[in-house]
């Protein structure tokens, strides 16, 4: 009866896991010390990177809402005739790097400076009659790190008489992102292996402890999967472990920085990440980056004693 | 059945610990293992249960090639025999019933056949009233018996014991002896390496005498043959 035959080893794995994870349980407790330490070392190394992808996350949306916002003023010359405006506006919409161009009216421009300022705005109406303001083309292109080529390139044709679009600082701040996204990503890479290298000490210390035991099993006939699973269990837990308080941490030290800082932005067109959702992200991040620490440290220092 | 042909090894520091070796043990068989320290016997024990690999040549055992054995194969291999050692290789944390449970735990049995089992070989070795005891709570002679409650508790066909007196007593090592006796009456081949004089001329087995990493005397109801 092959049908039962399986159904009883599927029943034996599952008890066979349950021996598993009280053997791994087992030994956390007996091993309090060193559970303690690489327990430690996954929290501050988690800490760490939990502080740098939160930075890093909110740096990378300021950065996007900048590039959202970085648009080209194509002011129009006043001699420039309706046929001149949309001659001009073809031109520059079969630019291949352009992706919008919207038309802007002196009068459009004039209310939209009137309502920037507010209250001291209303001094501008007196404006109304005799606008000095230009039409504007306000052009985007597709990708933002080629606003510069494109504003050199309106900037030679006819019935342009002049293009904003706050040359030097976009550049610079395009830079900044970029190098720190990079330094980002190198320091978190580091972290990662070097707390994947002290959980995989830990769990060898664990297992030179253990040397015997080990010896033992594989001398009553116990497979190297049999072996491993409780060890790589202990890993998990350890990993899962470390990670609880820095997701305490952050949470409530972004909870309570939103609080603070958000407010204060309010006007300006710098924006935080909400608490909600990102802060259950970053949370998922760190418990997934303990976990796979926890089992990857042991499975490399595991490795090391089970060759027969 | 044990059998062995041509076997030679010689170790990566170049020593030649067997030097073809030629033997065959019957199923149901008891073997003494004999010879002075450093002469091989270590080395031959520890072939049969694929502790070491043989440089060249072929080692069957109960029709397994354990020369040509992979890796993997090594643990389905070690649950059909049982082996006892000089130091007993109990662990400490564990309690006696739970250290013979072990090797059932191990393959995965039932727990029901495990804890009918494990009180079946502890009574076999007069230890059901220590079974809740620590290793470190039993005398040595006591501990041997648990150990080998353990190698016997998958009912193996064969029971490799290196030196399993070693460290006992003259009248610990008696009750030792008998417990072997009592297995190899079951039927179960018992190959045991040891240096007891005594034991060897008392309780007559074939001795196989190991000598330069050859065999130099093979005889069914052999003498130790040697000053111990």
């Amino acid at each position: 009866m092959p049908v039962m035959n399986k159904e009883v080893t599927t029943v034996m794995k599952v008890r066979t896991l349950g021996r598993h994870a009280r053997e791994s349980f087992k030994s956390i407790s007996r091993n309090g010390w060193m559970t303690f330490a690489s327990v430690s070392a996954v929290t501050i190394t988690l800490i760490l990177v939990g502080v740098f992808v939160v930075i890093m996350m909110n740096l990378n949306r300021v950065a996007e809402t900048i590039e959202e916002d970085v648009q080209i003023r194509v002011h129009i010359d006043v001699a420039a005739t309706e046929q001149d405006q949309n001659a001009l506006k073809a031109t520059i919409e079969k630019m291949p790097e352009v992706g919008s161009v919207k038309f802007s009216s002196k009068e459009d421009e004039l209310n939209n400076l009137v309502k920037s300022m507010g209250e001291e705005g209303k001094a501008f109406k007196l404006f109304e009659q005799d606008n000095p303001l230009n039409d504007v083309f306000i052009v985007k292109t597709k990708n933002p790190t080629d606003t510069m080529k494109a504003a050199d390139q309106i900037k030679k044709l006819n019935f342009v008489s002049k293009v904003n679009y706050g040359e030097g600082k976009v550049e610079k701040l395009f830079k900044f992102i970029k190098a720190s996204r990079n330094v980002g990503i190198v320091l978190i890479v580091g972290l990662f292996f070097t707390a994947i290298f002290l959980i995989s000490n830990t769990i060898k210390i664990t297992i030179i402890a253990r040397r015997r035991e080990i010896k033992i099993m594989r001398l009553v006939g116990a497979t190297n999967g049999f072996i491993r699973w409780p060890f790589l269990l202990e890993g998990l837990w350890l990993g899962v472990l470390g990670s609880l308080l820095p997701i305490i941490l952050l949470s409530i030290a972004y909870y309570r920085a939103y609080d603070y800082i958000g407010p204060k932005l309010q006007g300006t067109f710098i924006r935080v990440l909400p608490f909600d959702p990102f802060m259950y992200q970053v949370s998922g991040i760190l418990l997934l980056m303990g976990a796979l620490i926890g089992v990857w440290g042991s499975v490399m220092s595991v490795r090391k004693f089970l060759k027969v | 059945m044990i059998e062995m042909h041509e076997v030679y090894k010689k170790y990566p520091n170049g020593v030649s610990a067997i030097n073809g070796i030629e033997v065959r043990i019957n199923q149901g068989e008891f073997v003494y293992v004999v010879g002075p320290s450093g002469a091989g016997k270590s080395t031959f024990i520890k072939m049969m249960y694929r502790e070491e690999v043989p440089t060249t040549g072929t080692i069957t055992l109960n029709g397994v090639n354990v020369a040509k054995l992979k890796n993997n194969k090594v643990p389905q291999f070690r649950r059909q025999l049982g082996v006892v050692f000089q130091d007993f290789k109990l662990l400490p944390t564990l309690t006696v019933y739970e250290n013979v449970a072990f090797a059932l735990e191990v393959i995965e049995a039932q727990p029901k056949y495990i804890k009918k089992r494990v009180m079946e070989v502890l009574d076999l070795v007069n230890l059901k009233h220590k079974a809740r005891m620590l290793p470190t709570e039993l005398s040595g002679g006591e501990q041997q018996r648990v150990s080998i409650a353990r190698s016997i508790v998958n009912s193996p066909k064969v029971v490799i014991a290196d030196e399993p007196t070693g460290n006992l007593d003259p009248d610990t090592s008696w009750e030792i002896m008998k417990i072997f006796e009592e297995i190899n009456n079951r039927g179960t081949t018992v190959v045991m390496a040891t240096h007891n004089k005594e034991i060897v001329n008392t309780l007559k087995h074939r001795v196989i005498a190991i000598e330069g990493g050859k065999i130099a005397r093979d005889e069914q109801r052999g003498d130790y043959g040697y000053e111990s």
